[in-house]
């Protein structure tokens, strides 16, 4: 090929880029197919709505490639790096473990491909390791906890022992949560970390929480870990006298089903859940129960919400890395968690949260959500992000 | 911390105890017979858990009690005449590669006909609620377990030591050779404890089910446990098995109570410590 012909076609792509015609935007989902967060094809699932739900705003055309992390860090990595340099992927769209993020971040912030993020809710991944490259859909560790200080207090509960897995995620949900609660006058009289998945029997932690002079529980636990500590809970009877609070996926929608009745009474926080009263949510409902038949999930949401951003950042003219990075970071509308917005100063979600109480359906077909309380969206603090300056 | 937290935590470590044990004395039993390491023996119990929860939707726990040991019996009678029988002499190396590729292909069926999201099961009514006698208030189903897990040992104690078959099965693990030369049917003996070794994995499903989470990877979960109590206990024996789930269970229930943040250190710590200071383990079934 010519230099001329190179030439000439560089300019028709660039031509094409900034006209009002179709382009086709290539979306590299990377997400986990196999290894223990499997059940998050949730994300996938919501992100195919979504596409379907808002493409028609749209012009351009989306092809997705699919790419399976495994959980693992490098094979996380060398799939991201196989979609942006051989795929040539516009935009990567996924990452479930903050593993995988931490692995992947400055890869991407290097190439310059925009990476949204659809569950990973490390904090320092919209804190010090910001890059305007990386939007966040999903949630950050702190941004679901925090709120939840200041309403357990104004529930007059001032004595709290709380329980997380020892990990990463871990500290961070309850290190916001204890932070907001002692700033709003409360005190934190217990703390466990349980070894993170080699923990099948929560009863010794929870006779120590049963012997401390707690008012309640405060938890942060996920997947297979949160029915069992909710079934043991239950059992234990410790519901009646000391109240279970904790971080949403506790008893999320995915799970609630198969912890049943003794889930019945948990008050927890979460951006999503189904019944979330809004036109949005009812649409979103709807359509998902019709293509998946279950109602969807936080992590489902998360990846709708992803798709619908995509779509306006293409609706408004961005077809190349650059364009969308830059229109992911100003996202905002009005999505099934109501007011969704994207802080241009860390590139987190902006949202609301929600807390809600399991309580048992009407029609007696399992449990259901009771939303309490709407809590103001909060930006997250910069925390070392100086892409707001 | 008065008197009934240390009953309770007590029982807490009962309960995990058994339930170790119903999973390991099955693996242990296994490999002092047959020198067999079978690594698929966690996979074996999340297929009795998964077989439960589908079975006790129609047939109610206890349909389920008795329908999932038999089933993973099944599986593993399947198991031992295609793959195991040809393994027997193929040395301990190529045995656990085998059992540990089993341990993938049986989580990926499991994941293929359940699906990726936990299973719920719950356990009978009869034990739903809680004994409270004095300072004592503990759930009547973990009181099921402790009491299943001392049947089934007082069961295999007499049929070890006080039955013709048990008498063989001891002779098969002291001298293979010497008892096939006396008349014992070895193979055939094999293929029973093994396919006992399978039900009872299978039961350890059934039982962890209402307790645990219902997921792809509880098998994996719960293999490094069951090692540590067989190593610990001593390989091959009954007597080890039992002493050594135990240990485990007491160890990590009290170490979560005292020292919570060495909780999951402190069982490799006395892992490592038996290792050096009686390598066959506490109680083994050869001297």
């Amino acid at each position: 090929m010519t230099r001329f012909t190179t030439a000439a076609i560089a300019a028709l792509i660039a031509g094409q880029a900034t006209t009002a015609f179709a382009d086709e935007i290539k979306v590299g989902l990377l997400l986990p197919y196999s290894g223990v967060y499997a059940a998050l094809g949730e994300i996938e699932a919501g992100f195919t709505l979504g596409l379907e739900t808002f493409g028609g705003q749209t012009d351009d055309t989306f092809v997705v490639v699919k790419e399976d992390t495994e959980v693992k860090p490098p094979v996380g990595l060398a799939k991201a790096k196989k979609l942006a340099l051989q795929d040539k992927a516009d935009v990567i769209v996924g990452v479930v473990s903050s593993g995988v993020l931490g692995a992947v971040r400055d890869f991407v912030d290097g190439v310059g491909v925009p990476l949204v993020v659809a569950n990973a809710g490390n904090d320092a991944a919209t804190g010090k390791d910001c890059s305007p490259f990386i939007t966040r859909f999903s949630f950050s560790n702190s941004q679901v906890n925090r709120p939840m200080g200041q309403y357990l207090v104004d529930q007059g509960i001032t004595k709290v022992f709380t329980m997380a897995p020892d990990y990463a995620a871990g500290h961070q949900q309850i290190g916001a949560f204890k932070a907001a609660f002692e700033a709003a006058g409360g005190e934190i009289v217990g703390q466990e970390f349980t070894p993170f998945q080699k923990t099948q029997d929560f009863g010794p932690y929870m006779a120590n929480a049963k012997s401390s002079e707690a008012q309640a529980v405060y938890v942060f636990y996920a997947g297979g870990e949160a029915i069992s500590y909710v079934k043991q809970y239950d059992s234990f009877g410790l519901k009646e006298n000391l109240p279970l609070y904790g971080s949403g996926f506790l008893t999320s929608a995915l799970y609630v089903n198969a912890e049943g009745a003794a889930a019945e009474g948990v008050k927890a926080a979460s951006y999503y859940v189904p019944t979330i009263d809004n036109p949005e949510n009812a649409a979103f409902v709807d359509a998902y129960k019709a293509a998946n038949d279950r109602l969807p999930s936080e992590f489902a949401v998360a990846g709708y919400d992803a798709a619908h951003a995509l779509v306006l950042a293409s609706a408004n003219g961005a077809s190349d890395r650059a364009a969308l990075a830059k229109a992911l970071s100003t996202s905002s509308f009005d999505g099934p968690r109501g007011a969704t917005s994207i802080d241009p100063a860390t590139n987190n979600i902006v949202q609301p949260i929600y807390v809600y109480e399991t309580v048992a359906a009407a029609d007696g077909a399992g449990m259901t959500q009771k939303v309490l309380a709407s809590l103001a969206p909060e930006q997250d603090p910069a925390n070392g992000c100086t892409l707001g300056n | 911390m008065d008197f009934g937290f240390w009953l309770f935590q007590t029982l807490n470590a009962l309960q995990l105890s058994m339930l170790l044990f119903l999973l390991s004395v099955g693996l242990t039993v296994i490999f002092g017979l047959m020198h067999f390491v079978n690594l698929a023996h966690g996979a074996l119990y999340a297929l009795g858990a998964y077989i439960a929860a589908s079975v006790s939707v129609h047939l109610g726990y206890w349909g389920a009690f008795v329908i999932a040991p038999i089933a993973v019996a099944a599986v593993g009678f399947v198991l031992y005449a295609t793959l195991i029988r040809s393994m027997r002499k193929s040395g301990p190396m190529a045995q656990v590669l085998v059992t540990f590729g089993l341990i993938f292909a049986l989580l990926d069926v499991t994941r293929i006909l359940w699906g990726d999201l936990a299973l719920a099961m719950d356990g009978p009514q009869i034990l739903a609620g809680r004994l409270t006698i004095g300072v004592l208030d503990y759930p009547l189903y973990r009181l099921f377990t402790i009491v299943l897990g001392i049947v089934i040992f007082a069961a295999l104690a007499l049929v070890l030591n006080r039955t013709q078959i048990g008498a063989m099965i001891r002779a098969g693990v002291d001298n293979d050779e010497m008892a096939a030369c006396l008349g014992i049917n070895v193979e055939r003996l094999f293929f029973i404890v093994f396919c006992v070794g399978c039900a009872l994995a299978g039961l350890a499903g059934v039982v962890a089910a209402p307790v645990l989470s219902v997921t792809p990877d509880m098998g994996l979960q719960i293999l490094i446990p069951t090692l540590i109590v067989i190593v610990i206990g001593g390989l091959g024996s009954l007597k080890g098995a039992i002493i050594g789930s135990l240990i485990y269970g007491f160890v990590t229930t009290f170490g979560a109570v005292f020292l919570p943040g060495f909780a999951s250190v402190l069982i490799y710590a006395l892992l490592a410590l038996v290792l050096v200071v009686r390598p066959t383990g506490l109680f083994p079934a050869k001297v």
